[in-house]
């Protein structure tokens, strides 16, 4: 049962000051799924996938990557994150360094590489999501949606066994949106685990292998995208979609 | 003696070596309290509790003692504690823990302003967070400190005429010395506030050239 899943989320609970976030969330991810996570705001999908990659710590609850438990591991953290990549909603790239520097500041500092091969490595990353071009530009001079991808070719420059992304196209406008749900399809397609937050309905029908539906620390529904999006169950999932539909 | 007399054979000379000692004075302390400064900023800034305290009660208290009485403690006070320090070097650790003080401020301010989502990215990277400070962290800080530290490094410059009161015969205390042999008070002050004009111009010149240099292309930085 276990081997056949690289990441395993079991009955995750947060807490902030008294305010639950997450009140027992379990899943498991299949080695090449791309799930995508959709619910209200503050439902804790966010914290979630900080959760995951131990960002922020779990009250309860435990994280197996390759059923190896992560979840309270101390400082063997770090080398369990070079595992996970994220991709943050407001980009988070390093402001004093160039495109291409951000993309090879990790393999050179976390994973000691040699300075000429992580340059390479960072090279044919930012081909890879288009940005080859703008390599020598600094984080202010490039477009939302130029940083977007920046930032994901510097976590697949760390050869992830995952990527978790919180809502990586929820700060750009409609035509900045399309060029990175471009690149994270194509990451999908090329077999890569995703766990996603974000209310791209397109995207999540026509790359997700399964749909989670969140509201008040919970899951209320999971299921493919056609089960979700075609047939919900509960009432709260087609409430919710029927709303973001029409918006 | 007539003033040209003076300036030329007696305060120049003077000046001149009054000068090598105050910048030896200032070269000495700086790289040093920006060392001391960074460390307390980050201890204060990252360390734990007791590390945190320790850093405050460091800087509350080098801040709110008069330099020209910790000179006095490094110079006449520690002999009658059997520690014997020569003039020069008494000078130097006194700027250096008063400066560091200051200078810790301004970093960690600096530090402060550096949004959390640039740690969050890179421990999300698998750094660790010393890593993250040194990589990410500071260099982004340092650059944002540097006004504050350039003003710093001013008043250095300024305050290091102290030294003299503890018997280095530095900038004005070589000035203050041909003034009183000679009785040329107005020339000798005039004179040596005219070096140290320079030197605070060649400083400024000197700072905005470095903010050029290291200034993030889209940041926003004057240019």
């Amino acid at each position: 049962m276990t081997g056949e899943y690289i990441l395993r989320v079991e009955d995750i609970h947060k807490k902030f000051n008294d305010r639950e976030i997450l009140r027992g969330i379990s899943f498991n991810v299949k080695k090449g799924a791309t799930i995508v996570f959709i619910g209200p705001s503050g439902t804790g999908k966010s914290t979630l996938l900080r959760c995951i990659n131990q960002l922020t710590e779990p009250d309860r609850g435990k994280v197996f990557l390759d059923d190896e438990e992560i979840t309270g591991c101390g400082s063997r953290i770090s080398g369990y994150r070079q595992r996970i990549g994220m991709v943050f909603q407001n980009f988070n790239l390093f402001d004093h360094l160039t495109a291409v520097e951000n993309v090879e500041i990790a393999p050179i500092k976390v994973r000691k590489m040699k300075k000429e091969e992580a340059h390479a490595k960072a090279m044919e990353e930012l081909h890879r999501v288009g940005m080859a071009d703008w390599a020598h530009h600094y984080p202010a001079e490039l477009s939302g949606g130029q940083a977007q991808r920046v930032s994901i070719a510097r976590c697949l420059a760390m050869d992830p066994e995952v990527i978790l992304f919180d809502e990586p196209t929820s700060a750009l406008d409609p035509e900045l949106t399309r060029e990175v749900l471009e690149v994270m399809k194509d990451l999908a397609r090329s077999g890569m685990t995703m766990l996603v937050v974000s209310h791209e309905m397109g995207f999540a029908r026509s790359v997700a292998t399964e749909i989670i539906f969140m509201e008040g620390g919970r899951i209320v529904e999971q299921g493919s995208p056609l089960e979700i999006m075609n047939n919900p169950k509960h009432p709260r999932t087609r409430e919710f979609l029927g709303r973001i539909e029409h918006t | 003696m007539d003033p040209i007399t003076f300036l030329t054979q007696i305060l120049a000379p003077a000046l001149w070596k009054g000068l090598i000692v105050t910048v030896a004075l200032v070269v000495l302390t700086a790289p040093f309290g920006l060392l001391l400064g960074t460390g307390l900023a980050l201890g204060r800034q990252y360390g734990g509790r007791a590390l945190s305290t320790a850093c405050s009660g460091y800087i509350v208290f080098f801040k709110g003692c008069p330099l020209l009485l910790l000179l006095f403690i490094l110079y006449f006070g520690l002999p009658s504690l059997g520690l014997t320090l020569p003039a020069f070097t008494a000078a130097v650790i006194g700027f250096i823990l008063c400066n560091a003080a200051y200078n810790s401020e301004y970093i960690q301010g600096a530090v402060a302003s550096i949004k959390d989502g640039q740690m969050t990215a890179a421990q999300a990277l698998g750094m660790t967070r010393a890593q993250a400070i040194k990589s990410i962290i500071l260099p982004q800080a340092m650059r944002r400190a540097i006004p504050g530290l350039s003003n710093e490094f001013i008043y250095l410059i300024k305050y290091s005429s102290l030294a003299y009161m503890i018997t280095v015969v530095e900038l004005t205390g070589a000035a203050k010395i041909a003034a009183t042999r000679y009785f040329m008070f107005n020339e000798s002050f005039f004179a040596v506030g005219i070096v140290y004009l320079a030197l605070v111009t060649l400083t400024t010149y000197a700072v905005g050239r470095l903010e050029q240099r290291v200034a993030i292309p889209g940041m926003g930085v004057k240019t």
